[in-house]
């Protein structure tokens, strides 16, 4: 081959001497260190995360259990004057509310437990008492007994957290066999309320539900949208770099700014109702939106060229190509963007404060303007009360927004499973 | 831009090389031969004669060492344009030279049947004869040496001379053989041998051929006048 | 010639911004034949190539200057459809590109876009017809609703010809067509391309003399953006008139 001397000669190399092992240890030694790190990193978020659910959970579960106690009450005796044959009739709820249950079941309770016997039953109680008797007209013409929602004090003695008074009185029921306990239904089915044993989520996740579908239809297609020109069609020139600065931007403004351009636009300037899944649907939106175009952006940059190219060859026109051949290869990527963005509003307290929805509401909303509060806006509120019963339902409240959480990105990682190809 | 005359692979050109200098072996060895079986029969040396039959063994030997190297630069190189024009003519010529040197060969078998104890004149004019042969020869392979068209076509001009001379040749022996019939078996063999000399010319010309096809890409259509 | 003529070019250049990467070709491409373009990297055959069906445009900063026609219509005029234009020249790519959809919709997307079939059975016919011309129909006619991206990669060069027959094209540009492919493959498309022959003009760049040598009728070589030599193939290969072709075709260029 050559036939002059090599003019770059060099000694064979020694991979076997010391000086390479000692090379060789080393760099067998970084890499265990930094798997080492790595796995430890892992380690260490995983506890973390044990950790955090493992004291909501704790603190959580209890919020779902309800302590009853049994109330012994002669339905026939306490005079409540109702036909029964009304209460089949469409007339029943009013009859219902004409006769005075509340007072029947408080003298039930007097009679059963002595004085203050009332105290120790919920306020709320005598609903039960009403449903049972709706239920089961039969009821008026005998003696039952009937398991009502015990107070906040009793259950909160129940679950071993009240003063020594409660205590007491919990003691004196449980030796009667009064106790009992089971799922709390009425929390995840009523709307909030100012007793702790009757407060409910159902109010604060329908509002969480609605103000999620007015983000969703508004930031989705939006930025979607959005993303697709900047990337397909825009030209590239100072203007379009300058609108691509400004949405990296908004990605970042804190969220307070957004609740106060919501307060100042959607309720100053265009007067839409106040604390309504509208108005914070339409604020979180503008938050949400720059997530997606980032995101959207991102993954449009990642769809091969040579996808486009075999599209325009056979002579797609460029609409044709964005919708048919970009778009679903995209979009894995934009709906991760999505599920981002939404889990980050889901969660967000400080704008929707700014636009109201504060409030404390006893109903939940019926549609998109009626106020309502959100999941955690409601645990915020639940968070400063001074009864001991809020506390474990501002746990369980937060279990219901993580599980809502859950529930929101499983369908979006089935759509985004659904929709990615295989290369 | 092109750097030069030279592949960028540099075996190719060594192999190419290689070809060349096989057939101008074989040519010189041809020559040489053609000398040798004129000189054989003018001096009636038959271990000279001898020497030129074995040699015609080397220039075989050599003939198809330059035609498996021609087939193995065509199955390995893929040779295109003037390098494809060049090998296939250096085949051609390897079979041309090597029935050259055959009829070089034949020359120096018939030396023996030539011993006659009366002088034949006209043997006198058959070193002229083969001279312009061997020129020939030696014109053809020099052009091939250079790659040069005009050498090849001054060659196939003058196949002409050669071939008048043949039959001035052919005329005087014809004439001897009529008036001396007791060397007829002689003269018939002389006249073989201005045969054979008169074919080694043709077949320099093919040679000529060859080279002009080689560096032109045209082929000579008529002998002595070429292609525009 | 000219009535042979499918496309003719007429002093075309082509501009990266400031940087000319076709300077002033001129040449006649045969209908009934097949033309490569030949030449070394960066001498401008697949910018020209790509002149052919406008997919120039997609470059932002590129500009093409002078005429180029399909059967006497300027492609470069402004009442030209792009897009059907690129349905009358249609383009093979050096990396096998079928869409990640499946094998029948990859070929039926192409004629379902354009209209070019009024119905569902009519489509089939096409299918059928695009993959049987293509060589792929006996291979691929049981699982037609796989996707495209599960064939070989001489198979999915052939699902992109087809693609590209599907839509009944005039021309059929092809850009290092078997450049990714193993020679079985390859010796496959080289078929093909003869036997797509008379029915389609091809244009064919390929930076492998021998395939170039073996499959067109026509060649051109192109250096540093110019247009070099055009002529028979045999002629080319064996006997060409410039120095610059016969250095580039016997390797001793560079």
């Amino acid at each position: 081959m050559n036939s002059a001397a090599d003019p770059i000669a060099r000694a064979p190399t020694d991979w076997k001497g010391a000086a390479m092992q000692r090379r060789l240890r080393r760099r067998y030694r970084a890499e265990w260190c930094f798997r080492l790190l790595g796995l430890s990193a892992v380690v260490g978020s995983a506890a973390f995360l044990a950790v955090l659910l493992v004291a909501v959970l704790g603190n959580g579960v209890g919020g779902f259990v309800q302590t009853r106690v049994a109330l012994p009450i002669d339905l026939a005796r306490q005079g409540i004057a109702i036909d029964p044959a009304r209460l089949r009739g469409p007339g029943a709820n009013l009859a219902l509310a004409a006769a005075n249950i509340e007072g029947a079941t408080d003298a039930a309770a007097i009679a059963a437990f002595g004085t203050g016997g009332d105290d120790l039953l919920s306020d709320s109680a005598w609903l039960t008492v009403r449903d049972a008797i709706k239920a089961d007209p039969t009821l008026l013409a005998r003696r039952v007994t009937i398991a009502v929602p015990a107070a906040d004090g009793i259950d909160s003695a129940a679950k071993g957290h009240g003063d020594a008074a409660e205590q007491v009185s919990f003691a004196r029921l449980q030796t009667r066999g009064a106790i009992s306990r089971g799922v709390d239904w009425g929390f995840l089915t009523g709307a909030d309320s100012t007793d702790a044993t009757s407060a409910g989520i159902w109010g604060a996740l329908k509002g969480s539900i609605f103000t999620m579908l007015v983000t969703l239809v508004l930031a989705f297609p939006i930025g979607m949208l959005a993303a697709l020109y900047l990337e397909e069609y825009a030209p590239r020139n100072r203007w379009t770099d300058l609108i691509e600065v400004s949405i990296n931007n908004l990605a970042a403004v804190p969220s307070i700014t957004f609740g106060l351009l919501g307060l100042a636009v959607f309720l100053g300037t265009m007067h839409l109702p106040r604390s309504a899944p509208l108005v914070g649907g339409l604020t979180l939106a503008l938050m949400t939106m720059p997530v997606i175009v980032i995101a959207g952006r991102n993954a449009i940059k990642g769809v091969p060229p040579s996808i486009r190219d075999a599209a325009l060859g056979i002579g797609a026109s460029p609409v044709q190509v964005v919708f048919h051949h970009v778009l679903p290869l995209a979009l894995p990527g934009i709906l991760t963007g999505t599920i981002i963005g939404m889990a980050r509003a889901l969660g967000e307290t400080a704008p929707l404060l700014l636009i109201g929805m504060r409030a404390f509401i006893a109903a939940p909303p019926k549609g998109f303007i009626d106020p309502s509060s959100v999941l955690p806006v409601q645990i915020f509120l639940w968070s400063d009360q001074i009864d001991r019963g809020f506390v474990e339902k501002t746990s369980a409240a937060i279990i219901v927004l993580l599980l809502f959480l859950f529930a929101m990105n499983g369908i979006a990682i089935y759509l985004r499973n659904r929709f990615e190809t295989r290369w | 831009m092109a750097t030069g005359h030279e592949h960028t692979v540099k075996a190719f050109d060594d192999d190419i090389a290689q070809l060349r200098a096989l057939i101008s072996q074989m040519g010189g060895l041809a020559e040489q031969a053609i000398a040798d079986a004129i000189v054989a029969l003018q001096r009636n040396d038959a271990e000279l004669a001898g020497r030129v039959r074995d040699a015609d063994r080397v220039i075989d030997t050599i003939e198809a060492q330059a035609e498996q190297l021609a087939v193995r630069i065509i199955a390995l190189r893929a040779p295109m344009a003037n390098d494809l024009r060049e090998v296939v003519a250096a085949l051609k010529i390897a079979g041309v030279i090597e029935r050259i040197g055959d009829y070089a060969k034949n020359i120096a078998k018939r030396v023996p049947l030539i011993v006659s104890e009366t002088r034949i004149e006209p043997i006198s004019t058959l070193p002229a004869m083969a001279r312009m042969a061997r020129e020939m020869v030696r014109e053809a392979l020099d052009a091939f040496a250079a790659r040069d068209a005009e050498a090849a076509i001054r060659v196939c001009e003058s196949d002409h001379a050669l071939d008048n001379y043949y039959d001035s040749i052919f005329r005087t022996l014809l004439t001897h053989m009529i008036e001396n019939p007791k060397t007829i078996t002689q003269v018939a063999h002389l006249m073989f041998v201005a045969k054979n000399l008169e074919r080694i010319g043709d077949h320099a010309t093919n040679v000529a051929e060859m080279v002009y096809f080689a560096a032109t890409g045209t082929k000579l259509t008529d002998r002595g006048a070429h292609a525009a | 010639m000219t009535e042979q003529a499918k496309i003719t070019a007429r002093g075309v250049s082509v501009f990266y911004g400031a940087n000319r990467a076709i300077d002033d070709v001129s040449i006649d491409i045969d209908r009934d034949n097949v033309t490569a373009f030949i030449g070394p990297s960066g001498c401008g055959k697949s910018t020209f190539l790509r002149a052919l069906n406008r997919m120039n445009d997609t470059v932002a900063n590129a500009r093409v200057t002078g005429e180029i026609r399909l059967d006497g219509e300027d492609i470069y005029a402004p009442e030209m459809d792009v897009v059907q234009l690129r349905a009358r020249v249609g383009m093979v790519f050096q990396k096998p590109n079928p869409f990640p959809k499946s094998i029948y919709e990859n070929v039926a997307y192409g004629p379902r876009i354009h209209g070019l079939a009024a119905g569902k059975s009519q489509l089939d016919e096409i299918v059928e017809r695009s993959l049987r011309r293509a060589g792929l129909w006996d291979e691929v006619k049981d699982r037609l609703a796989d996707s495209g991206t599960t064939l070989s990669g001489g198979q999915q060069q052939r699902l992109c010809i087809a693609r590209a027959i599907a839509v009944d094209p005039e021309v059929i540009l092809m850009d290092e067509p078997c450049s990714a492919l193993d020679p079985v493959a390859t010796a496959r498309i080289e078929e093909l391309i003869h036997e797509l022959k008379g029915r389609y003009a091809i244009v064919i760049v390929t930076h492998n003399m021998q395939q170039a040598a073996r499959v067109s009728q026509r060649t051109a070589f192109f250096h540093l953006g110019a247009l070099i030599e055009y002529g028979s193939t045999s002629d080319i290969f064996t006997n060409p008139r410039e120095p610059r072709t016969r250095d580039y075709i016997t390797g001793r260029y560079g």
